[in-house]
């Protein structure tokens, strides 16, 4: 009967299981009850708070100008919801369709949106991760925790690894007068990201600004004493560093452990799934009910390739909720693909970085605009002939400029002149992005298709 | 009173950091650092932000209040 379609009944009394209680989780409920979902609708998170803003928690936190336990996210609208804080998802069965809980509960779901994101890399020793001391940066707990260590006074920190995170906590460190150290594997702060022409900038402004700021050296192992109080680094140049806060900023990893099992197409790089949000199993093949946004999730992307992209992005997590949100409640054409342009932003060191675009996939770089010696330019990315990034420093206004660029995949370098443009800018650079079967701080961005460094294939041109 | 700015929509124009300075400050010259969650009695100001906006990137809450207990606790 078309009075009473599939899609007519599960909007009516349908069950929507939401796993991920945090930002894309939020949104996405958010979205289904504003296009008329009128079922059940049930938010399993991990935490026992209700979703909270993760980007304060290393900028305004840290500098002691916000408190982590007030970033709750405001609501667009009510989402009548029943909320299951502060228990994980444990598995998932999609024969039965349930999601089964920590405490041993288990809810069925007609449609499931997975929106778990990802948690800190620990310290690969547990034994000195333990240490008292020893910090990761993710959660409102972890903000907290670091905000009291840091207005206690501490005579040194340590933080390891160079990335977005790990650089605004060395900058909230120094603008609290605390002496740091960062240690960082690459060759210098944000290279995984945004290579190391940025990466000589970015180290610049650690050093200006009292950072004492390690390169190409790792850390080797941390040194506690005998209350169990972390006392120092042993670096892979064989030096020292005596510090009582050490902050481990190593990125991120996934998480997909729960679907261990499951059949979803789910792993260490995320959870496969198609331009419109809906996973994949392990075949390969697209699940109808099973849904995936944020930083869980990769998806192709036609302009970078059709490569799967996963985005630790805050932006991403709001469009692919929404898309996501959008294509449960749909059916055939009137499916939307999730076609987001990356665009991230940081602060530290007194100045906003931004970017749009996927850097990391470019190779030469082209200051289109200002000078790198003043920190604040626009550094434009290229590859195979067309822009493919952009990033700016004290220099926002202009992305939105460059991200049309992208999108209509214009000519690399860029064939007309802009103002502002310096004699640095005339000629590309290369972008000095790590070679990728060498290890590094993540970059926030990954393009989880085949890479180049797994040299598990042969290929053989044919010949006539 | 909880707000959220879009940080990728804000272009440091500073109209929020003037009408609610006690809720936004630029940090630097185009970054922006707000309280998440201001106290009551800066509403009127924040709202005068919201709408100053030259980019629409503040979000406001739409409804008072957060989960009840028992709402958080999975009871209704």
């Amino acid at each position: 009967m078309s009075g009473d379609s599939a899609l007519e009944r599960l909007k009516r009394e349908g069950r929507i299981v939401v796993v991920g209680a945090s930002l894309a989780g939020l949104r996405a409920a958010e979205t289904m009850r504003e296009k008329g979902f009128a079922g059940s609708l049930t938010m399993i998170g991990d935490e026992p708070y209700e979703p909270y803003d993760r980007p304060p928690l290393s900028k305004q936190v840290l500098l002691g100008k916000a408190t982590a336990d007030r970033t709750a996210l405001p609501r667009r609208r009510d989402i009548d919801a029943k909320w299951r804080l502060g228990v994980p998802a444990t598995g998932l069965d999609m024969t039965a369709r349930r999601v089964k809980l920590a405490d041993g509960d288990e809810v069925e779901y007609d449609r499931l949106l997975i929106a778990t994101g990802v948690r800190a890399r620990p310290w690969p020793n547990e034994e000195e991760a333990a240490l008292e001391g020893v910090f990761t940066l993710r959660t409102r707990d972890d903000g907290a925790a670091l905000e009291r260590r840091l207005a206690a006074g501490p005579r040194r920190v340590l933080v390891i690894g160079a990335g977005f995170t790990g650089s605004e906590i060395a900058s909230a460190c120094r603008e609290r007068d605390l002496p740091v150290t960062v240690a960082e594997r690459g060759a210098g702060p944000l290279v995984g990201a945004l290579g190391g022409v940025i990466g000589e900038v970015a180290a610049g402004m650690h050093r200006d600004n009292g950072v004492d700021l390690r390169t190409g050296v790792m850390v080797t192992g941390l040194e506690g004493d005998s209350s169990g109080q972390v006392r120092a680094a042993h670096l892979s140049d064989g030096s020292l560093v005596e510090a009582d806060v050490v902050i481990v900023s190593l990125g991120a990893q996934r998480n997909t452990d729960w679907l261990a099992g499951s059949g979803l197409g789910a792993g260490p790089r995320g959870i496969a799934c198609d331009a419109g949000c809906r996973a994949f199993n392990i075949w390969g093949i697209v699940t109808d009910d099973v849904f995936v946004a944020g930083d869980v999730a990769r998806s192709p992307h036609a302009l970078f390739g059709y490569q799967f992209l996963s985005l630790e992005h805050w932006g991403n997590a709001v469009a692919q909720a929404e898309t996501a949100a959008h294509n449960m409640l749909s059916e055939g054409v009137d499916r939307r693909p999730h076609v987001w342009i990356p665009a991230f932003w940081s602060s530290q060191f007194g100045v906003n970085i931004k970017s749009v675009g996927v850097p990391s996939m470019g190779n030469e770089i082209l200051i289109t605009q200002g000078s790198r010696d003043e920190r604040r330019f626009v550094g434009v990315y290229g590859y195979q002939g067309r822009v493919i990034g952009a990033v700016t420093f004290d220099q926002c206004r202009w992305l939105d400029f460059y991200e049309q660029q992208i999108e209509h995949t214009a000519p690399f370098p860029l064939p007309f002149t802009t103002v502002d443009r310096r004699s640095e800018g005339n000629k590309p650079l290369d972008a000095d992005f790590p070679d990728p079967s060498v290890p590094t701080h993540g970059p926030t961005i990954t393009l989880s298709g085949y890479s180049p460094a797994d040299r598990q294939m042969t290929f053989t041109p044919a010949h006539n | 009173m909880r707000l959220v700015v879009d940080l990728n929509r804000c272009q440091g124009y500073a109209q929020c950091a003037f009408l609610a300075p006690d809720v936004f400050a630029m940090h630097g010259d185009e970054s922006l650092l707000y309280n998440p969650q201001p106290d009551e009695e800066h509403r009127e100001n924040v709202v005068r932000a919201v709408h100053a906006c030259p980019v629409r990137a503040i979000l406001l809450d739409a409804m008072n209040g957060s989960l009840s207990s028992a709402e958080a606790r999975g009871e209704r």
